[in-house]
């Protein structure tokens, strides 16, 4: 198996500077990260708001920069402040954004916001754009009728389905899902994990899942990586982490995760009835 | 006798392309100390049937019942200025945007000041020591400097404390909670609905929980209500629900949950429940 993605003690400071009342602030938002992803697998990094999972998203999606470390894409050393952010790079990692709402311009047809990253990136002329975007809408479950229409006209599943045809158009390796079924209804996350599951199967795609929902995670990752306040906490195979956790944050993320099954809600009632 | 009684509850909406029912004849009881879930996916009418309890919903909505009373009383008949007296003091509500849900312009002891000030009329000296004491209730530690702070200087979780600090102001006697930690992280989620179940057995209050979360039923509720477009599909107690479900659109919500996967597909609820109701408007 190749490693398509690997990090090596990945640091990400904010530099914050100080004014007339106020002292500069330097926030430590990643503490040295590590990991590494096999072709057509999924690593699911987990924790809550403010741990840096975010920020890690940034940086594998080459939008910013790490203060030091390495990001190692394919086997080749990227580092977007040294200008190694060519065309290529730029087309071997999409990202997927949490809120579809909020992520597809209003004021652009799909069929626009689709052929987009083929213009800036590539030089598909326009005939073949249509026919690429055509073919890309099918498949993620949408119709060619589809194509003229606004974003306003789409349900939430069907604009992150839109939004995940997008980040696939230029054939990417790497796709960073940042919270994509978090925004949406139960029925329609199913749908959507099941299109990204076939997707993956499709194209062999490597999946880096940010993600705050424990049973999504189990569901969909071969790897979990648990962050807590910048630092990979608990890092292992989907197995071995919830079935042994090691640290304690991570012990209580999954105490925490509210339970869906009869005999919880047995202990539950009968805790009550004792009280 | 219930707390809350709801007897065919219809919302409509006037729209540009003709009235559009939101709740459909949509009937439950509340009754005192206890906790029932509404679940529902979005567009279910969960929130709707709520907000029409409370009559916070715009001129633009028609609500009509058989029967919609707390405590006896008929809300629908009463006059705006009594029911003003009800909501907020007996029932009150908490939402889903606990940053959003309060005003960034005023201190958040402001805001529970102004709830004790009109609801209860106390002077100022008793209106402080009463929110000192419900902040340390909802666990907001330092509660004398807190009451100076504004909303933004605090986190989500924090603001959703406060909120229940101001809902619960008045001793009410209902609690409505929509969606009350949607927006949270798991492990304050979990603070926030342990916080809301230590005050509802303390105070004996009844709790409607609307959520979409089966997680978050499972963890709270005595008794569900499973609604879907409107209509009520389900009611039972929380166990026979998750254990033998009666309504197959709860069997396909159920199914859907990634926990309870089995394989390596999700079923989806098209797959698993054929909307009856769709149905008969391709046939008309």
């Amino acid at each position: 198996m190749t490693v398509v993605l690997e990090a090596r003690n990945l640091v990400r400071d904010y530099h914050i500077p100080g004014g007339l009342m106020k002292k500069a602030k330097t926030v430590h938002a990643l503490k040295g990260v590590s990991f590494s992803v096999e072709e057509g697998k999924t690593l699911a990094i987990v924790g809550e708001s403010g741990c840096g999972k975010s920020t890690l998203g940034r940086i594998l999606t080459l939008i910013d920069p790490a203060t030091s470390g390495d990001l190692l894409i394919d086997g080749n050393k990227v580092d977007i402040t040294k200008g190694d952010l060519t065309p290529e790079m730029r087309r071997k990692v999409q990202i997927v954004f949490q809120n579809p709402y909020g992520s597809l311009n209003p004021r652009q047809k799909i069929g626009d916001i689709l052929t987009e990253p083929l213009i800036i990136n590539t030089k598909t002329p326009a005939d073949e754009r249509r026919e690429r975007a055509m073919a890309m809408l099918k498949k993620v479950g949408l119709d060619e009728k589809h194509y003229n229409r606004y974003p306003h006209m789409f349900s939430g599943g069907q604009r992150q389905r839109i939004a995940i045809a997008r980040a696939l158009m230029l054939n990417p390796k790497l796709l960073v899902l940042d919270e994509p079924v978090s925004a949406l209804d139960l029925s329609v996350q199913a749908q959507v994990l099941n299109l990204l599951a076939d997707l993956q199967d499709e194209f062999q795609l490597t999946y880096v899942f940010i993600s705050h929902d424990l049973s999504v995670v189990r569901y969909i990752a071969d790897e979990v990586m648990v962050m807590y306040f910048g630092e990979a906490v608990e890092y292992g195979s989907r197995d071995e982490v919830f079935a042994d956790p090691k640290h304690s944050y991570t012990k209580t993320l999954f105490a925490a995760t509210p339970r869906a099954d009869v005999a919880s809600i047995k202990a539950r009632l009968a805790k009550k009835q004792a009280a | 006798m219930a707390l809350l009684e709801i007897e065919n509850l219809v919302v409509e909406f006037q729209t540009a392309t003709g009235p559009f029912r939101a709740v459909d004849g949509v009937s439950m009881k509340v009754h005192e100390k206890e906790v029932l879930a509404i679940v529902g996916e979005s567009g279910s009418g969960k929130s709707v049937s709520m907000l029409a309890a409370m009559g916070l919903l715009p001129w633009t909505a028609k609500v009509t019942a058989d029967k919609l009373t707390f405590n006896g009383r008929d809300l629908l008949g009463m006059a705006p200025a009594e029911r003003k007296k009800i909501i907020g003091k007996d029932i009150s509500m908490i939402f889903q945007e606990p940053v959003a849900s309060l005003n960034p312009c005023f201190t958040v002891g402001f805001q529970i000041e102004e709830v004790l000030r009109i609801h209860l009329g106390l002077d100022k000296a008793q209106r402080r020591k009463r929110a000192i004491e419900l902040f340390e209730a909802v666990g907001i530690p330092d509660p004398g400097e807190r009451l100076g702070h504004y909303p933004h200087q605090m986190s989500g979780g924090q603001c959703q404390r406060v909120m229940i600090a101001i809902a619960i102001a008045c001793n009410p006697k209902l609690l409505i909670a929509d969606e009350p930690t949607t927006a949270l992280d798991v492990t304050i989620q979990k603070q926030i609905l342990d916080l809301l179940m230590r005050l509802q057995a303390e105070h004996g209050m009844g709790l409607i929980m609307i959520t979409h979360n089966m997680g978050v039923v499972a963890e709270t509720a005595d008794r569900v209500v499973v609604q879907y477009k409107g209509r009520k599909m389900e009611e039972a107690d929380v166990l026979s629900l998750f254990e033998s479900p009666k309504s197959n659109y709860t069997r396909a919500l159920l199914a859907a949950l990634p926990d309870n996967a089995t394989g390596d597909r999700l079923p989806t609820i098209s797959e698993l429940f054929v909307d009856e109701q769709s149905l008969q408007g391709a046939a008309r």
